[in-house]
């Protein structure tokens, strides 16, 4: 499974959304209806997946699902 | 079914949660500093009487153990009720006390707290059910000639247990504080016997509390009639802190 399918399925099971809502533009708190919590799980369920750690000031910049995307990508790519 | 963790469970009113727990039906899982015999006869009991149990060595006051304990032991542990029950004290005047005795307790008995609590939050998050017990006390609340420390760490977790609620409220995952008044246990009996008369004076019910009688009130605020209950100290001190 590709870094962004694997996301995808995070975002899924973390936000309780359908999948055909989980395009690279949406973004979680105004398209996915995330709130704070939600995005703080989103993370963690992240970093616990690709056994990265997430800063909270990357975390700030993650707010549409290709930015989680290309985070982790960038990431494992290190 | 699901698990109760108990930290400081070997004695007093730890030991007592930890029965009244068991027989309750949780799986109970206490931990113990400095009496692992004391552990086991609690384990025991609960055992004999049908519940279950095991008691595992953790230091609340290290931070870093918590984190690895949680991993081992109960990750996958079904956990559904966190008492935050493991203290220490080191009794003294302010102008005698030492900066390391003032952080020993706030490390043990507050850090420690917020460590297990964040620990078990990111199980309960997940699970969408929970119930977090901080034992905190009245000195908390009134203060206490000889306790700044202490006092200074029961009041820190009143506010944690506040802001904690706050936080996962939205999890389904509810955090309360029990403040016990004076409670007969090892850790009191050490007091003289003046101070312990003088603390049956301002306590209007004129007794000491029964470590049973603590663990009752945690009793219910792990059950499900305690569902809508969250960010409250409930104090267990026969009237002595109103």
């Amino acid at each position: 499974m590709s870094v962004a399918e694997k996301v995808k399925e995070i975002i899924v099971d973390q936000l309780g959304v359908d999948a055909a809502e989980v395009l690279p533009e949406a973004k979680f708190v105004d398209d996915l209806g995330a709130d704070s919590l939600d995005l703080t799980e989103l993370i963690m369920a992240m970093e616990e997946e690709f056994g990265v750690e997430i800063s909270d000031e990357d975390a700030q910049t993650i707010q549409k699902v290709q930015d989680a995307i290309s985070f982790i990508e960038k990431k494992k790519g290190e | 079914m699901s698990t109760a963790l108990i930290t400081g469970g070997s004695r007093g009113i730890g030991a007592a949660v930890a029965k009244r727990l068991a027989t309750d039906g949780f799986d109970v899982v206490l931990t113990y500093v400095s009496k692992p015999e004391a552990a086991a006869a609690v384990v025991e009991e609960i055992v004999a009487a049908g519940g279950k149990a095991r008691a595992l060595a953790l230091d609340t006051g290290d931070s870093a153990a918590v984190t690895a304990f949680f991993a081992e032991h109960i990750k996958d542990a079904d956990l559904h009720v966190l008492v935050n029950n493991a203290g220490i004290t080191r009794d003294g005047l302010i102008v005698r006390m030492k900066d390391e005795d003032f952080a020993a307790v706030i490390r043990v008995n507050l850090i420690g707290a917020f460590a297990c609590l964040r620990e078990a939050a990111k199980i309960m998050m997940k699970r969408r059910a929970g119930r977090i017990i901080n034992i905190t006390s009245v000195v908390g609340q009134s203060g206490n000639a000889g306790q700044a420390n202490y006092a200074a760490a029961k009041a820190g977790l009143i506010g944690l247990t506040k802001s904690a609620a706050l936080e996962l409220g939205p999890r389904n995952v509810t955090v309360n504080a029990v403040a016990p008044g004076f409670v007969e246990t090892d850790m009191t009996a050490v007091l003289p016997d003046a101070v312990k008369a003088s603390f049956a004076d301002r306590i209007p019910l004129k007794r000491a509390c029964a470590a049973g009688e603590i663990a009752a009130a945690v009793s219910y605020l792990a059950s499900d009639d305690a569902a809508y209950v969250t960010g409250q100290v409930l104090g267990i001190n026969g009237g002595m802190y109103m």
